[in-house]
């Protein structure tokens, strides 16, 4: 499988050159969030506040990473399901937001917001947050302090390996992969 | 009679918690090793290869393989022969876990109310199950239990007429409606009978039981194997990515139950299988 280099935030334009079923490694920055954190940007959000990071042409890894050891950038650090964040999807990617990095099936009103923003959904490998840490090299508390593990981080990553699975052409790579295996 | 200290319980939790994240055990070990021969997806076999790596750096790095160290369940086998002194054996445990998730770096991952939601701070408190049994032993399983399978985990009240089809079929619409979400290759722990608590208590019990190792009695080891042959067939595979990697191990455990009756729970868990043990 070949695998194709991409350089994050996306360029104008990159995120939706990508295609469900690309092995991707993501290079540059990335921020972290998830349940506790999408609820304050949402909540930010309806009182018409600015969220705390511009999300033009970001990705946002959906992640909850366990302490680092005095002597380590970041604990573990694999991908929590996305689902549970599929209700406020929509409204980060109408602010900009290009990508999102987690595990398992987007709902119908995401897939769809993914299409009209021509943004991207790609996941890591579920539980080897051993083996992903390794792909991140700094690791900085940005907003939500008080939310520990939920707070929002910027990642330094390099050659952080992800898969494609909902593209801005509207495929789903799940749907393709598991129906070619299926034997019912 | 036996007298247990405290404080030998607090470490022997701490230990295990600790142990249970980062240091997966042999058998599931082995079931990927296993897997990886008999995959069919050439992407499922490059996942398994690196949920192999993934287990290895835990063990020497001492890291937690998944960053979701989980929710800390315990079965407790309580000889009944045997006294605890200077504490509480709950209050022991539990300290035995915020030791074990603090000193481990392990995430704290519990908040206090399911509505207002505030972390803890310590991963407690634990789920604690306590069976008195014979003898003068202290036995402690614990298992590091993730969200992502628990969530996906489901339970039905059928009743007789649904019969073992009824059972199955709602066996495999769980494990398919959970895909990608529960971290495949699993391990599903079935529990069919009881009632409304027991199915699912059966079916969390059941996932203690090593991988590969069948259920005593004939019959009901044959239908694990039966299940995990259809569970197979999904085609979901490792992460969902398709193959026929899709549980590593399917157990089931049965009880008695109402003439009305036929409950069954569906608990999956995820490849990170995280189960250890101690017996004072
Ligand atoms: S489901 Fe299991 S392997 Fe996947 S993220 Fe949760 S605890 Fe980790």
């Amino acid at each position: 499988m070949s695998e194709i280099r991409i350089k994050v935030p996306f360029e104008p334009g990159a995120a939706e050159k990508l295609k469900s079923g690309d092995t991707v490694l993501l290079s540059g920055t990335i921020y972290t969030a998830r349940d506790a954190a999408h609820k304050r940007m949402a909540e930010a959000l309806e009182r018409g506040e600015d969220l705390p990071v511009d999300l033009t042409g970001q990705v946002i890894y959906y992640v909850g990473p366990t302490p680092a050891k005095p002597d380590e950038v970041i604990g573990s650090a694999g991908p929590t399901t996305s689902s549970r964040m599929d209700a406020y999807t929509p409204a980060l990617l109408a602010h900009g937001l290009k990508g999102m990095i987690g595990k398992g099936y987007r709902s119908r009103e995401v897939t769809d917001a993914i299409q009209e923003n021509k943004a991207v959904y790609m996941v890591a490998i579920g539980g080897t947050g051993a083996l992903l840490a390794r792909k991140i090299t700094a690791s900085k508390l940005v907003a939500y302090e008080d939310l520990g593990t939920e707070a929002i981080r910027r990642l330094e990553v390099e050659d952080f390996p992800c898969i494609v699975i909902n593209d801005s052409a509207g495929n789903d790579f799940y749907e393709s992969s598991q129906q070619s295996f299926a034997n019912d | 009679m036996k007298v247990i200290q405290y404080t030998e319980i607090v470490d022997e939790v701490s230990r295990i918690c600790q142990e249970a994240n980062f240091d997966l055990g042999e058998d599931v070990v082995n079931a990927f090793k296993e897997s990886v021969k008999t995959e069919t997806s050439e992407a499922g076999k490059s996942i398994l290869n690196q949920l192999i790596e993934n287990a290895d750096i835990a063990t020497s790095n001492r890291v937690p393989m998944c960053q979701d160290t989980g929710v800390s369940v315990f079965i407790v086998r309580l000889g009944q022969d045997c006294h605890i002194t200077g504490g509480k054996l709950e209050d022991a445990i539990n300290e035995g876990v915020r030791k074990g998730y603090d000193e481990g770096y392990l995430r704290y991952s519990i908040v206090d109310d399911p509505i207002t939601r505030s972390n803890t701070g310590d991963n407690t408190p634990a789920v604690i199950h306590i069976e008195l049994v014979e003898g003068d032993a202290l036995d402690v399983q614990m298992s590091a239990k993730g969200g992502g399978a628990e969530n996906m985990s489901a339970m039905k009240m059928l009743t007789p007429s649904a019969g073992l089809e009824g059972v199955k079929d709602f066996i495999m619409k769980t494990v398919r409606e959970a895909g990608p979400n529960a971290c495949p290759p699993l391990v599903v722990g079935i529990g069919i009978g009881g009632n409304f608590e027991v199915a699912p208590y059966l079916a969390k019990k059941s996932l203690f039981r090593p991988v590969g190792e069948r259920h005593p009695d004939e019959g009901i080891a044959a239908l694990e194997m039966e299940l995990h042959e259809s569970v197979n067939q999904l085609g979901i595979g490792p992460q969902g990515l398709g193959g026929n990697t899709t549980a590593l191990d399917i157990k089931v455990e049965t009880a008695p139950c109402h003439i009305a009756a036929l409950p069954v729970a569906v608990n999956l868990n995820c490849h990170a299988s995280r189960h250890k043990h101690f017996v004072i």
